[in-house]
């Protein structure tokens, strides 16, 4: 779509550039999500106030799901695999792990709508049942303005459009064929999570503070990507992913590449690193991620749920899609580096994850050594690396949100109570909704018959398949230490006694409810029988070229 | 196909999940249906364990009743079950132990009596569900470590070997002495966390093993976990593992089950969780779940790494030896009486890992023998100073004395576990221990006469313990101390007749493991030393 504004804009100047090409079909999940967003927004001005939130839930579920129907039939059609696409003047791929990673992000994405859907756990405001999120997003925190809102049982239903648009982005950014798309995607999906993470009903100065912290350092990111954008355009005289693979490969030369061989190889590797550099913020890669724990915290909880996991997965999808097919010839250049990235990414969140108080903070560090782990599936650089990292991810995505989506549940008069210390004793109050959070834990522990096992399996072979056995090494290790921590809050649930006064576990209603059964069927599901999703991703495992 | 090793594994797990959905309630009544439904699943179990050691034919294939199911294609993972004679007594060995535990911990996991802090308040959710969790937790790890002796697959048994710590994890920190107060909560979590990292880390380093084993077979076209193709790969050479491939591989696999064994110096978990758990758990940690470790060196460490186990073996003697004299030492200078039998045990699982790495027949064959007389006499042990401690509501020794004169029958059976603990001849342990130490010596006499020292050491720990506690003046505190209940005399019962009838008469259980174990040393290329006669003297060195 940003393609087809741009090339619109230059058709007015010359009549020789015709015009562009849409497939219209095949872009219809992106379609279809990006136009409930515009209608989410039509629907904040012109809806009454008391019906904007059901009409903005129905019409992100049935976009949603509508998407993913799409995205279904287009499978079903034989798109992504065996058939290959390129779409929208080349700017879209529709391969297989483009479709697979569009498929789970719009999964992902209704899970994170049901869970923002949640209203009862905070207490009415204003006669009006609240959910998660600011009842004025501009008020000032504590004014009078905002305590007039809130009486006045303000919602801020924006959230829905917002999250649409981010929606949208991620689904383009692991599909974008050129590096112009992907920051377009980029920026499409970001901008709305900065402003998701200000919107806490509670703690607002910390939720603001997160959206600043995340907002200044992400653009940086999108500038440094930008930039690498650039000189990767300087040197091959394109910014398409498989031209450029060309011109490193020797198949085409290009401008830049013919007048100074030295010259430009500068240029390939600053702009490959500059790049790089812009995508490993995004996952939250070692030494790029001092901005999770305090966004993460922050963020109101469903966000980060959604966050967690939905950026994560678009996040990879873009950075398998760069390394997979516009730098596989520089594999010797760039392989070095991501070892020490990835061993760095585990090691240290494993271990800053252990001296963690704070619950939220604690799935943060635990994200940053998730990241780690997939990061050794996309250096094995073959097709079982490429397969058991979108494996990974779907098996990961749904583990974070159900995590998230339990976290808003414990709560005390201040809203969630996230300090490690009034979880002790949950298990002895509220068994059942104990026992789901340490299954969620031991997913993430890597425990056999959760799909975290699976997943880790799946990345650690790859990865010894592709050489990389001190990664493997270094990984296992950290699970260990990882599993400390994990099972550390399982002891607090259990085994500790309840403070008096402790927080309570609040009944969700059926959205809440079902997200969390969901993301529990799936842990289960992935951890027992996984042979037809392994299938699944195996099958989608091929890039377009 | 015969179905009845899933049986014997759906069984239990099925129970478990039957047993946990239970309805709830505080009411005696309800308790003890949950009791009677667990224990008649235990006794299912048991009935198809001993149908499959029945049903197994010591002379014919090396693996019977297999069974197999596609799983994960994609890791050519199938989940295939096949017992040899290892396999078929040591899960009957769970199979006999389960029940006997669930009778012995019948109200270990009834809500506690009103006092304040002791425990969980029977009005609480907790307090009303606390009976079907505890023994739906017994259930699982029955299925989970059946499943780990039947497994034909590295990968199968590599996750029911992980996945049992789960349930064991909750069993150890949930469910611990009713003695202590909140100082005793402390410690037992403490105990079930460093059991459980203990146990992980071993676990993950398997974990790396394994995925080396599957990288290196596949890209010799052997893209299976399944066992029987891998031993006779590796056996005639189809597969070939580099030296140090092999090497470190075997040191993974061996990591892991030797903090499982324990062995020294991997051991420092058990002293802690075998003391705080309940005495029901001890014995399904040190006669259940740590056997799984021994018979995975068996099974797998010498049939997946013939070569690599003849290097190592050594090495592997002298950590063994260093165990069983350090073991006992330590259970010389306790004053508690469940850390005492810990470290008996740790002496015990020394001796089990000697005999399998000397690599005799005898050697292998008294190791597995070990495991199942182990077993029972350490249950009977155990358990009977549970009751005693119960009682008195202390586990330290020095609180005891004079119990024989108040209750005759409980120091009774205490004294034959304790006598069964010292391989007393006539009783079943004599029997292997004795195998063990001629089948050590045969190939290394200086190792096998120093362990011998374990045995003298054995009597003074295992003496003394009766001595303290049950001769002499009767202290405060046991002058009331009721004999042994009718639940308790069945408990200890079939133990007690088990450890005399195969003391004296070890053989069926000898001819359904000699084939087995044959078999496994012919892997490693092994066949017994010559003995030892002059004539012999000159080529016994060389040792093929």
């Amino acid at each position: 779509m940003s393609a087809t504004a741009v090339l619109a804009a230059a058709g007015g100047n010359t009549a020789s550039i015709p015009a562009p090409h849409i497939e219209y079909g095949q872009l219809s999940p992106m379609l279809v999500v990006f136009g409930a967003a515009v209608a989410g927004v039509l629907v904040e001005a012109f809806v009454p106030r008391r019906l904007r939130h059901w009409t903005q839930v129905s019409l992100a579920l049935v976009a949603l799901i509508g998407a993913f129907v799409a995205v279904v039939v287009l499978a079903a059609q034989g798109h992504g695999s065996p058939r290959i696409d390129l779409l929208a003047m080349d700017s879209v791929a529709l391969d297989g792990p483009a479709l697979f990673l569009q498929g789970v992000i719009l999964l992902v994405a209704v899970v994170a709508v049901l869970t923002y859907a949640e209203r009862r756990l905070e207490p009415r405001a204003g006669g009006l049942p609240a959910d998660a999120f600011a009842a004025q997003a501009a008020a000032t925190p504590g004014g009078e303005q905002e305590r007039a809102a809130v009486r006045a049982g303000f919602t801020t239903s924006e959230v829905f459009p917002l999250t649409m648009f981010a929606v949208g982005g991620m689904l383009l950014f692991p599909a974008a064929n050129d590096l112009l798309t992907m920051f377009v995607a980029l920026e499409v999906f970001s901008l709305p999570l900065y402003l998701l993470c200000a919107l806490a009903r509670r703690r607002r100065l910390l939720s603001q503070e997160a959206a600043v912290k995340y907002f200044l350092l992400g653009a940086f990111a999108s500038a440094f990507f930008l930039f690498g954008t650039a000189l990767l355009y300087g040197y091959a005289g394109s910014v398409k992913l498989g031209d450029i693979a060309d011109v490193i490969s020797g198949k085409a030369m290009t401008t830049a590449a013919q007048l100074s061989t030295t010259q430009s190889d500068a240029l390939l590797l600053t702009g490959l690193a500059v790049l790089a550099v812009g995508l490993l913020f995004k996952v939250g890669a070692v030494p790029f991620h001092s901005w999770t724990p305090d966004v993460y915290q922050g963020a109101p909880t469903p966000v980060t749920g959604f966050m967690a996991s939905a950026t994560k997965v678009a996040a990879f999808g873009a950075f398998l899609r760069l390394f997979y097919v516009a730098f596989p010839g520089l594999r010797l250049d760039w392989r070095p580096v991501m070892w020490g990235v990835a061993i760095l990414t585990m090691v240290v969140g494993a271990v800053l994850a252990v001296t963690q108080q704070d619950v939220k903070r604690l799935l943060a560090y635990s994200s940053i050594a998730h990241a780690g782990f997939i990061l050794t599936g996309v250096i094995a650089v073959n097709k079982q690396g490429l397969s058991s990292v979108l494996f990974y991810l779907l098996a990961y995505s749904f583990v974070t949100l159900g995590a998230f989506a339990v976290v808003t549940l414990v709560r005390d008069s201040k809203g969630e109570a996230t300090h490690l210390s009034s979880w002790a004793g949950l298990g002895r109050r509220s068994p059942l909704v104990a026992a789901v959070f340490a299954l969620f834990l031991l997913a993430f522990a890597g425990i056999p018959l959760t799909s975290g096992f699976t997943g880790k399996f799946a990345v650690f072979q790859a990865a010894a398949a592709g050489g990389a056995t001190p990664l493997v090494v270094v990984g296992v290790l950290s699970s260990a230490v990882a599993a400390f921590f994990y099972i550390r809050v399982i002891v607090l649930m259990f085994f500790s006694d309840p403070k008096p006064g402790g927080p309570t576990v609040a009944i969700p209603s059926a959205f809440t409810a079902t997200a969390i059964g969901l993301g529990v069927l799936v842990t289960l599901v992935l951890g027992v029988l996984p042979q037809y999703f392994l299938d699944l991703a195996s099958k989608a495992s091929l890039f377009a070229y | 196909m015969s179905v009845l090793l899933s049986a014997t594994c759906v069984v239990p797990a099925a129970g478990a999940v039957l047993t946990a959905a239970l309805p709830a309630g505080s009411t005696e009544a309800r308790r003890t249906t949950t009791k009677y439904v667990a224990l008649g699943v235990s006794a299912v179990t048991l009935v198809l364990a001993a149908v499959v050691a029945l049903r197994f034919d010591p002379h014919g294939a090396r693996y019977q009743l297999t069974e197999s199911y596609s799983w994960i294609r994609s890791f050519g993972i199938t989940f295939s079950l096949g017992v040899d004679g290892i396999g078929a007594v040591l899960a009957l060995l769970t199979a006999v132990l389960v029940p006997v535990v669930m009778l012995a911990s019948w109200h270990d996991a009834d809500p506690a009596p009103a006092a304040p802090g002791t425990g969980p308040d029977p009005d609480t959710f907790e307090g009303r569900r606390r009976t079907q969790g505890f023994f739906a937790l017994i259930l699982a790890v029955e299925a989970m470590v059946v499943v780990s002796f039947y497994a034909l697959d590295v990968f199968v048994f590599y996750v029911f070997f992980e996945a049992m710590l789960i349930p064991m994890y909750f069993l150890i920190g949930g469910f611990g002495d009713r003695a202590g107060g909140p100082e005793s909560a402390r410690q037992r979590s403490y105990a079930a966390v460093k059991f459980l990292l203990y146990n992980l880390l071993g676990g993950l380093v398997m974990l790396a093993a394994v995925i080396g084993l599957y990288v290196i077979a596949q890209d010799q076209g052997f893209g299976t976990f399944d066992l029987p193709g891998l031993t006779s790969a590796i056996a005639d050479g189809r597969l070939r593992l580099s030296g140090t491939a092999e090497n470190v591989l075997f040191l993974g696999f061996f990591f892991a089950f030797a903090v499982k064994a324990p062995l020294w110096p991997l051991h420092t978990w058990l002293p802690n969780a075998m003391g705080e758990a309940t005495a029901g758990t001890a014995v399904l940690i040190t006669a259940v779940v740590d056997k799984v470790g021994t018979f995975a060196m068996l099974r797998f460490c010498l049939g997946l790494f013939p070569d690599a186990s003849k290097t190592f073996a050594p090495a592997i003697l002298v950590l063994s030896v260093i165990g069983i004299l350090y073991g006992a030492l330590l259970a010389v200078g306790q004053k508690d009486i469940k850390r005492l039998v810990a470290y008996a045990s740790i002496s015990h699982f020394g001796f089990i890992i000697m005999g399998v790495f000397a690599l005799t027949s005898q050697g292998q064959s008294g190791a597995t023998l070990y495991m199942v007389n182990h077993g029972l006499s350490t249950a009977a042990w155990m358990l009977v100073a549970g009751f005693l401690i119960s009682r008195r509501g202390s586990r330290l020794i020095a609180d005891y004395g004079g119990v024989q004169k108040t209750a005759p029958v409980l120091a009774g059976t205490f004294l034959i576990g304790s006598l069964a603990t010292l391989s007393l001849p006539g009783l079943a342990p004599f029997v292997s221990e004795f195998l063990v130490l001629v089948g050590t010596f045969t190939r290394y006499p200086a190792i096998g006469i120093v362990a011998t020292f374990g045995i003298v050491l054995a009597a003074l720990y295992a003496l003394l313990l009766y001595q303290r506690t049950m001769t002499g003046p009767v202290k405060e505190g046991v002058r009331e101390m009721p004999d042994l209940r009718a639940r308790e005399l069945a408990v200890v019962a079939p133990l007690v007749a088990l450890t005399i009838l195969l003391g004296v008469y070890p053989k069926p259980l000898t001819d359904l493991v000699n084939p087995s174990v044959n078999a496994t040393l012919s892997q490693v290329h092994e066949t017994d030393p010559a003995p030892a006669h002059p004539v012999a003297a000159t080529s016994g060195g060389e040792q093929k």
